[in-house]
């Protein structure tokens, strides 16, 4: 599986992280390299094209935020951010810039695999199943029904748009912004209530226990996720 | 005379040396040119001088000289660096002036600066020039200038007496005996003629006439003598601080004191000049005084004008001034002088005809019998001087009703004798008219009475003496009749007029003292700066109409606009926005700077149309009272100016009260900070070793296991301790970091619209571990409001909460999380059933570093409740903690609800 191995860049300036990651990366099953700027991680993005990027958002020589950005720019493969925690607001901007996932640290080494899965599925399997289960839902999107065993559950056109959307991207976090702008338009990304008041609605009909969300889960100061599990 | 316990030199004056010379070495040093008249060469030795030192390689440069065309003098100038004049725009003419501040600014060692007499023109920072130079001594530099002798204020009438010019640009004398140095440039009259003949001398045409009679050969003779006596003096004056510098003994005045009696009368200036002398002379302390009689209150607006100046004159002279008032002026000043330790008092003697001195004693004659050992020196007046007297036709036409019912009076009380005319005595229809002069004497004065008095007599003799309807008197008794009734009115009506006068200054002295006492008693509450600033401007426009603002420096003593600012009693509208010319503030600011007053009446920018007191405290100056009378004379009168000094000395205590009691405060806080700081590291110290210590132990151990005997299971165990208490060390570090962020100033919030029961659900996704293995029940409404809170801070908080309930009760026991939305507020609770709080610490878990229970198992931190609190506090919450009558402890915090949910 030598050459299948999947590449991936970790830009993190911490001796440390790296080296728990290289050994993480490695025993898993992937390439990890390792840059200890965004000079460096930007520069090594273009010659080693890796399938991942890691980006820790606190570099020494310039912000993650531009590293996102300036890789952006071509990279399309996943980028997912390590952060600190109480920095929501760089999460937010990270993911609105393109990141496709997120990471406070402290985090395990089963989280972070979790979510470079996702985030390497959704790139690889651009095509979408018309017919999704979840947990004991159905959700046909070709006909926009979502049913529970024989019983049909009615949404109305936003819930539906709004679980569509989080269902397209399922395993992935969605920011207000993302979601506000998928499933109102441009003109709303600034009215988060929306977002609040329809996933509230959305859970009393998805969720078995709307206080406890299986999966249309709530990622405090950022946004929503659609659990994988 | 010289007392033989007095051989040493007095420690004060001691003492006072030492402070000059102190002084003197920061200050810079005054050399004065000094001549007898104009075109003896000032300017021309000065700027020699000047060249001399340039050569030398001082630094010098030339403020200001007037050329009057001489070019022997311009061609000094060459190679000096000149100033450029300040341009000073006056009713469309533009005037050239010395700039003060161009010349502050450059500093140089030395600085030219010709005619310290001169008159500054409007717009100038101060009246006059000296003022100018005393500034720029006070910076420390060294100034050269020119004075003739007419200038010198003391020897102004002497000259003007010799000359018969009257100059008006004098030089106060303490600026020319404080000079250190004074160069005669002396010319010999002949000389100065023939120099003055061949045009070398500048003369302007508009005074030739008067300066002709000026340059005569005798008036030139003796300007010469008094400039060479006013330097001769001067050497002496030099001589005799030398040698009690040096402590050569040597006859001296003991501290004598000389008092000056003015009036408004022209002779009072020659007084105040003469007591000067006679001060200087005897090295004495000198005081003048102007005692307010009921004769002198009626005097008119000018007259009071030259009280006031000739207090000036003598203030500017050297003297203290005082105002006294009282019913007369011998016994005042015989009293003052007693009390201030007076040796010698100065008086006037005006010419006034010899009757009168039989009828009343002459002041002067009054002082003398009653002045004991205090020598009295008589100053003679010029004959046919005029004498101030009270005017008389203002009261003539404002006592017009006064005669009116007088006469009213009068009539009655005839209308009333017709009546019991026959039926009682004539003595005792005298009795009636008495009655009647007595009522008009205490409540008309003194005219009125008169008047009264005479038509009393006129219809009593033409109406009752016999022979009836005529004036003629058959009994010479009645002609005593006559004279008691106008005595009568006469002694009453004057004796009214002298309480009325007591009770007018009584009333105002209570006025004052009233006044005073109102401020300081609402300044003596607790009070804060913005509180004092707006008492003192109420209390001032209370007194004197007008506007009234406090300036207070920023951290660098630039003054601001005002805070305060009030009009008569009512707060200012932004369109009486103070003060309203924008250099007001630099005279403001130069109040602040120097601690002095400035503005409208004083020595520094006296054109302006406000007055600006500097707030002096104990240690500092605190800011700046600016004031804008309606009526600018009130400014002038004494006791007006007091009273507002005493109003600014006050505030001024009060508000350094405030900034102390301030700094003492934040002192008290910082020391609190300090220990908290000390707490919070034992506490944290304690915090962090346990799991380190457990961490260090587990992985020590796995790596020593080099041989792997330890059982697989054991190793899980090791590992999972590890990162079990790995993670306790991250929530420490998360809460410290959260306390640090919420503590350190202003919280920096996030608010948006959140879902209470969406952040629980979460909390509780964090906690899955922990909370998928209690009984955790959950009471939230479907239809629950948004709040707008900072959904990150709020998600902590119930973390904290929920975390708590978990970690201090039994496994098995319940837990309840509530969430009830009232009108005005959404409330949550999290109820466990656990052992409860201890009794009596339901509130002080709040407390920074309070644990529940001291070394519980469970290691409490102490800081997610005061997390909690203070993010609550922020949001504008309350959180409260307490135990359940059936067991068990509630946490419960509520958040305001905003009354316009949001529509989706």
């Amino acid at each position: 599986m030598s050459t299948s191995r999947a590449r991936v860049l970790i830009v993190e300036d911490d001796p440390q992280i790296q080296r728990f990651l290289t050994a993480a990366l490695e025993s898993h099953g992937y390439e990890p390299v390792c840059a200890e700027s965004g000079a460096e991680g930007l520069r090594l993005a273009t010659t080693r094209q890796p399938d991942v990027v890691i980006v820790d958002l606190g570099l020494p020589d310039m912000s993650g935020l531009d590293v996102i950005t300036r890789l952006r720019e071509w990279f399309q493969r996943p980028i997912i951010v390590l952060s600190a925690r109480s920095r929501e607001s760089d999460k937010v901007g990270a993911l609105d810039l393109g990141a496709d996932d997120y990471l406070t640290k402290p985090f395990g080494v089963a989280e972070l695999l979790a979510r470079m899965r996702v985030a390497m599925r959704h790139h690889v399997g651009g095509e979408i199943q018309p017919r999704v289960e979840i947990g004991g839902l159905v959700v046909d999107l070709a006909a926009r029904r979502v049913t529970r065993g024989k019983e049909e559950i009615h949404l109305t056109p936003i819930e539906y748009k709004l679980f569509a959307a989080l269902i397209q991207h399922r395993g992935k976090v969605l920011t207000h912004r993302q979601l506000l702008r998928e499933v109102w338009g441009a003109a709303h990304v600034e009215s988060p209530q929306y977002v609040r008041i329809y996933m509230r609605s959305l859970r009393q009909k998805i969720e078995d226990d709307p206080a406890r969300p299986h999966y249309l889960l709530t990622e405090i100061g950022v946004g929503y996720r659609l659990s994988d599990a | 005379m010289p007392n033989p316990a007095d051989q040493r030199p007095d420690p004060d004056t001691l003492l006072a040396h030492v402070q000059q010379a102190e002084r003197h070495a920061r200050r810079g040093n005054l050399r004065v040119f000094f001549g007898a008249a104009p075109g003896v060469g000032k300017s021309f030795a000065m700027l020699g001088a000047a060249r001399e030192l340039k050569a030398e390689n001082v630094d010098v440069v030339v403020g200001y000289v007037e050329l009057h065309g001489r070019a022997e003098t311009e061609a000094l100038l060459a190679g000096l660096e000149i100033l450029p004049p300040l341009s000073l725009e006056h009713r469309g003419v533009t005037l050239a002036e010395f700039d003060l501040d161009a010349c502050l600014a450059r500093a140089p060692k030395v600085v030219i600066v010709d005619e310290l007499a001169h008159t500054n023109h409007p717009g100038a920072r101060h009246v006059k020039r000296w003022m100018d130079v005393e500034e720029l001594l006070d910076a420390g530099i060294d100034v050269y200038t020119t004075v003739n002798v007419q200038h010198i204020e003391s020897l102004n009438d002497i000259v003007a007496q010799i000359t018969g010019v009257h100059v008006r640009e004098t030089v106060p004398d303490k600026v020319f005996d404080n000079a250190d140095e004074v160069e005669l440039i002396d010319l010999p009259p002949d000389e100065l003629l023939v120099r003055l003949r061949e045009g070398k001398v500048y003369v302007d045409e508009k005074v030739r006439h008067a300066l002709n009679s000026f340059f005569r050969k005798g008036n030139l003779i003796a300007l010469r003598q008094l400039a060479l006596r006013a330097t001769a003096d001067r050497v002496d004056a030099a001589m005799r601080e030398y040698r009690q510098d040096h402590s050569i003994r040597d006859t001296w005045a003991a501290g004598e004191r000389i008092l000056v009696c003015v009036g408004p009368d022209p002779l009072s200036e020659r007084l105040v000049r003469a007591a000067r002398r006679m001060a200087t002379a005897l090295h004495a302390e000198w005081l003048a005084v102007y005692v307010e009689t009921p004769y002198l209150v009626r005097l008119s607006r000018e007259a009071r004008d030259r009280v006031l100046q000739n207090l000036k004159l003598a203030e500017s002279l050297g003297a203290q001034t005082e105002n006294l008032s009282g019913e007369s002026v011998a016994a005042e000043l015989i009293d003052f002088a007693r009390t201030h330790n007076i040796s010698k008092i100065v008086v006037g003697k005006p010419s006034r005809p010899r009757w009168r001195d039989r009828l009343r004693p002459s002041l002067v004659d009054e002082i003398a019998r009653n002045s004991g050992d205090i020598d009295v020196y008589v100053i003679s007046g010029e004959p046919g001087a005029p004498t101030i007297r009270p005017p008389r036709e203002l009261h003539r036409s404002s006592q017009w009703p006064a005669y009116l019912k007088s006469v009213g009076v009068v009539v009655a009380i005839t209308a009333l004798c017709a009546l019991l005319f026959k039926r009682i005595e004539l003595s005792n229809l005298v009795m009636l008219y008495l009655l009647g002069i007595v009522l008009v004497a205490v409540r008309l004065g003194r005219g009125p009475s008169v008047l009264a008095a005479i038509l009393s007599v006129t219809a009593f003799d033409f109406l009752f003496v016999p022979p009836l309807d005529s004036f003629a008197v058959s009994d010479a008794q009645y002609l005593i009749t006559f004279g008691v009734m106008i005595a009568t009115g006469l002694i009453i009506s004057s004796l009214a007029a002298r309480g009325k006068h007591q009770a007018r200054v009584a009333q105002q002295r209570e006025r004052r003292t009233g006044e005073l006492y109102a401020l300081s008693r609402e300044l003596s509450r607790r009070l804060d700066l913005p509180e004092i600033n707006a008492i003192l401007v109420r209390h001032v426009t209370a007194m004197i109409d007008g506007q009234a603002a406090v300036l207070l420096p920023d951290a660098e003593g630039h003054l601001l606009d005002p805070t305060h600012f009030c009009t008569r009693g009512t707060p200012g509208k932004s369109e009486m926005r103070y003060p309203v010319p924008g250099n007001d503030l630099g005279i403001a600011q130069w109040a602040y700077d120097h601690r002095q007053t400035s503005g409208h009446g004083t020595d520094t920018l006296a054109s302006a149309d406000a007055i600006y007191f500097p707030l002096n405290a104990l240690r500092r100056c605190i800011g700046v009272l600016g004031f804008r009378p309606k009526d600018p004379r009130q400014l002038s009168i004494p006791e007006q100016m007091h009273l507002l000094e005493s109003f600014v000395n006050q505030a001024a205590i009060a508000m350094e009260r405030v900034q102390l009691a301030h700094a003492a405060q934040t002192a008290d806080t910082q020391i609190a900070s300090e220990q908290l700081r000390s707490t919070l590291l034992a506490s944290i110290s304690h915090d962090f070793r346990t799991p380190l210590a457990s961490i260090i132990g587990s992985t020590s151990t796995l790596l020593d296991d080099a041989s792997n005997n330890l059982e697989p299971s054991r190793r899980r165990e090791l590992l999972r301790s590890t990162l079990d208490e790995s993670q306790r060390l991250h929530r420490l570090v998360g809460n410290l970091l959260d306390l640090t962020r919420l503590t350190s100033g202003p919280v920096d919030m996030k608010r948006e619209w959140a879902a209470i029961d969406e952040i629980i659900g979460a909390v509780l996704g964090r906690l899955r571990d922990a909370a998928a293995k209690r009984d955790i029940r959950l009471q939230i409404p479907d239809d629950l409001p948004l709040v707008r809170c900072d959904e990150v801070m709020i998600e902590q908080v119930l973390f904290n909460l929920i975390e708590n309930a978990i970690k201090h009760t039994p496994p098995e026991s319940p837990i309840r999380i509530t969430v009830k939305a009232w009108p005005a507020v959404m409330e949550v609770s999290v109820v466990d059933s656990g052992p409860g709080l201890p009794p009596g610490e339901e509130e002080l878990v709040f407390d920074k570093f309070h644990r529940g229970r001291r070394e519980a198992a469970q290691s409490g931190f102490g800081l997610g409740l005061t997390i909690c609190k203070t993010i609550i506090d922020a949001h504008g919450g309350q959180i409260s903690a307490r135990n359940l009558p059936e067991g068990g402890a509630e946490f419960r915090f509520s958040l305001p609800l905003d009354p316009t949910q949001p529509t989706a």
